[in-house]
């Protein structure tokens, strides 16, 4: 399947705007500035958009506690997500959230969240609204996630109830500190997944149009009414697994290896360039657009107005 | 001196050295198992179980999948089969995802089995607010907990206090809870060398006053010391009791305290209903009545989740001008 020059410069576009949004938190939260436990998605991008160009706003995902990538994959609108990172009243969230907990409901994104297992069983929840109407309701997990007791009833609820929910699971090799070959007892999540009764499919988590067929294939599957399905994607996170981990689990050079061989925008960028469906200098000026987007994103966010004390009891709709 | 984290890692340890049925078990308690970098890369995400693996072995620190029913299950089940087992959920907020095995399975195996048996384990979480951590990585549990019979609750709040205390829980033959204050694990203090154990159900007196009783627990006692100091400059002197443990509590103490101040702060970092603060409220209304000469004060959290922002968090909690202002509240009361 070929996809169209715009679906390629906006596939390029999203996973552009992840990278640079999560470098820049990186930097911006070694000043200090902001505050709480962020995970940063960085090297993962190919996972979060090669899924979501699939989708539409009828469509909902529900993701982690790394959960930018998947908002901004989403549709959440980005300078709103980073306002909300810092803790204004103006972000996403009002400030209630920070990284972990941001959520859009309106564009289909049901929240990142901060409790491990805690999203494929609401996902199951989304597919039953979504069941019948041509859309379908993905889980994200990671390879840690997909080890949770809620994560094994809400594959075999989906199966009994023949829902449209797609497990997406990104095998990072980590779950915080120890590795996956540890905590994951079975030969891989796609045997796990496929032994609960649902197609269940690898693919390369670095290489955008690898997610990006695999999603088409178990899409397709689940819309035709099939139940659901399983996708595990092999990728990498490039940095710590949250901001100010000393990162001593990783090999040596394991990091500087994995950006060179394992960046999943080299990847896309050769791609289409060697095969000529876009040119560099396309590229190049989206990423200056994504720059400035996110320079204003920040600057935006430093100025943002900041909650006061009467917001605290705001939204919990009963006070005392 | 030694910091709290320290001293949590180091009693562990004697206990383990001391009796070989002691296990732990949890999340990246080794930290490391299956990386490159190898076992005890980290020790632990709190820094509380470091070099444990080394010296004790898989077989005894035991590190496992994302798995809280299960952490909690199989501790329980080892409990109940001759081991004593410390199980470790990483933040509080996740008892959520094994609250049977605590509720209806460990708090209720030797009353259901006639007595009969006994469930000697250790539940750790860390709990407590002040970094930013959003609504699901802040809470503090103590009163769901300390509201279920059949099980005990420590809330330690200095570094001598965590050794005695988590000896005796390590060493208790029934299920306790033991909450650990994220806020505290860096506070250092001095702490007795060798076997130091500290019974339940006994508070700690901080400071001694005539004026007001202020009650308190975990990371709530260092805010409530600094506002009795500040209140004696002012000529108020306050009885400040560390509860130490929620239940078994130490009701005597707070009796003769509020019978002799006639007033009752009571500073508690959870939402204020069904509450810690208002089971205190509820006990001191009861059996000191006649003593109280101002209505309770309470100073808690307020009815909401735990918000991110700085702003809202410090809003959120309590803090030692608010227990001031309460203070001064509860000595000019004048009954109408
Ligand atoms: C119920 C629960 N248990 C533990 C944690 C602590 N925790 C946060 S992320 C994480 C690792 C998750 O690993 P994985 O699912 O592979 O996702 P990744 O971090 O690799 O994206 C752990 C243990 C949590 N947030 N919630
Ligand atoms: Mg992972």
């Amino acid at each position: 399947m070929q996809l169209s020059r715009e679906a390629l410069l906006q596939a390029y576009r999203q996973m552009k705007t992840i990278r640079m949004f999560e470098d820049r938190l990186h930097d911006e939260i070694a000043l200090g500035e902001i505050a709480g436990f962020t995970h940063l998605y960085a090297g993962q991008e190919a996972c979060a958009v090669g899924v979501c160009e699939h989708l539409d706003a009828q469509d909902f995902i529900i993701s982690t506690h790394r959960g930018h990538g998947h908002c901004i994959a989403k549709g959440c609108d980005v300078v709103d997500m980073m306002k909300e990172i810092y803790g204004s009243s103006e972000g996403l969230c009002k400030g209630k959230s920070g990284s972990m907990h941001i959520a859009d409901v309106t564009r289909g994104m049901l929240g990142a969240n901060g409790i491990v297992g805690a999203g494929a069983p609401i996902a199951v929840g989304a597919g039953i609204t979504a069941k019948g109407t041509g859309n379908v309701s993905i889980a994200f997990s990671g390879d840690g996630a997909c080890n949770q007791g809620t994560t094994f009833e809400a594959m075999n609820m989906a199966v009994v109830l023949k829902l449209p929910v797609i497990f997406v699971f990104e095998n990072n090799h980590y779950s915080e500190h120890t590795g996956e070959s540890y905590a994951v007892g079975a030969e891989s999540m796609t045997v796990r997944a496929a032994a609960f009764g649902m197609k269940a499919i690898k693919a390369n988590g670095i290489d955008f149009f690898s997610v990006y067929e695999g999603m088409r294939e178990v899409i397709d599957y689940c819309k035709a009414g099939n139940g659901p399905a399983s996708i595990e994607l092999d990728t990498e996170r490039f940095f710590g697994h949250f901001e100010g981990d000393p990162q001593r689990y990783r090999g040596k050079g394991e990091l500087d290896r994995l950006r060179e061989e394992r960046d999943c925008l080299k990847v896309f960028r050769t791609k289409v360039t060697e095969a000529k469906l876009l040119e560099g200098a396309d590229l190049d000026r989206l990423d200056d657009e994504v720059t400035a987007l996110i320079d204003r994103a920040v600057a935006e966010s430093k100025t943002a107005t900041r909650p006061t004390a009467d917001h605290v009891l705001e939204d919990v709709y009963i006070s005392y | 001196m030694k910091m709290i984290r320290d001293v949590i890692r180091d009693t562990i340890d004697e206990e383990m050295a001391r009796d070989d049925s002691v296990i732990m078990l949890g999340e990246d308690i080794v930290g490391g198992m299956g990386s490159p970098g190898g076992p005890e890369a980290i020790g632990g995400i709190w820094g509380t179980s470091g070099g444990l693996w080394a010296k004790y072995g898989s077989d005894r620190v035991i590190d496992t999948p994302i798995s809280e029913s299960a952490i909690i299950g199989a501790a329980a089940g080892a409990s109940l089969t001759g081991k004593r087992a410390i199980a470790e959920i990483m933040f509080a907020d996740f008892i959520g995802v094994c609250m049977d095995q605590i509720w209806n399975q460990v708090a209720k195996f030797r009353y259901m089995f006639g007595g009969k048996t006994k469930c000697p384990i250790v539940i750790r979480m860390p709990y407590g607010a002040g970094y930013n951590a959003a609504p699901q990585h802040s809470q503090s549990i103590h009163a769901m907990v300390t509201a279920m019979p059949g099980l005990k609750v420590v809330m330690p709040s200095t570094a001598a206090d965590t050794k005695g205390l988590l000896a005796q829980a390590i060493r208790d033959d029934d299920p306790v809870i033991f909450l650990e204050h994220k806020a505290l694990y860096g506070v250092k203090g001095e702490v007795p060398d060798g076997d130091y154990l500290i019974p339940f159900g006994h508070a700690r007196q901080v400071t001694q006053g005539d004026d007001v009783t202020i009650l308190a627990t975990g990371m709530m006692v260092g805010f409530a010391e600094k506002a009795a100091a500040q209140l004696a400059q002012d000529g108020i002197g306050c009885d400040l009791l560390d509860l130490r443990t929620t239940s078994p509590l130490d009701e005597e103490a707070i009796l003769d305290s509020v019978e002799r101040t006639g007033r009752l702060l009571i500073v508690d970092e959870s939402p204020p209903r069904c509450s810690f603060a208002t089971d205190l409220s509820a006990l001191v209304a009861q059996k000191a009545f006649s003593s109280l000469r101002a209505p309770i004060e309470m100073i808690t959290g307020p009815h909401s989740p735990v918000p991110f922002a700085r702003e809202l968090e410090t809003a959120y909690l309590p803090s030692p001008e608010k227990i001031v202002a309460a203070a001064v509240k509860a000595m000019s009361y004048r009954r109408g």
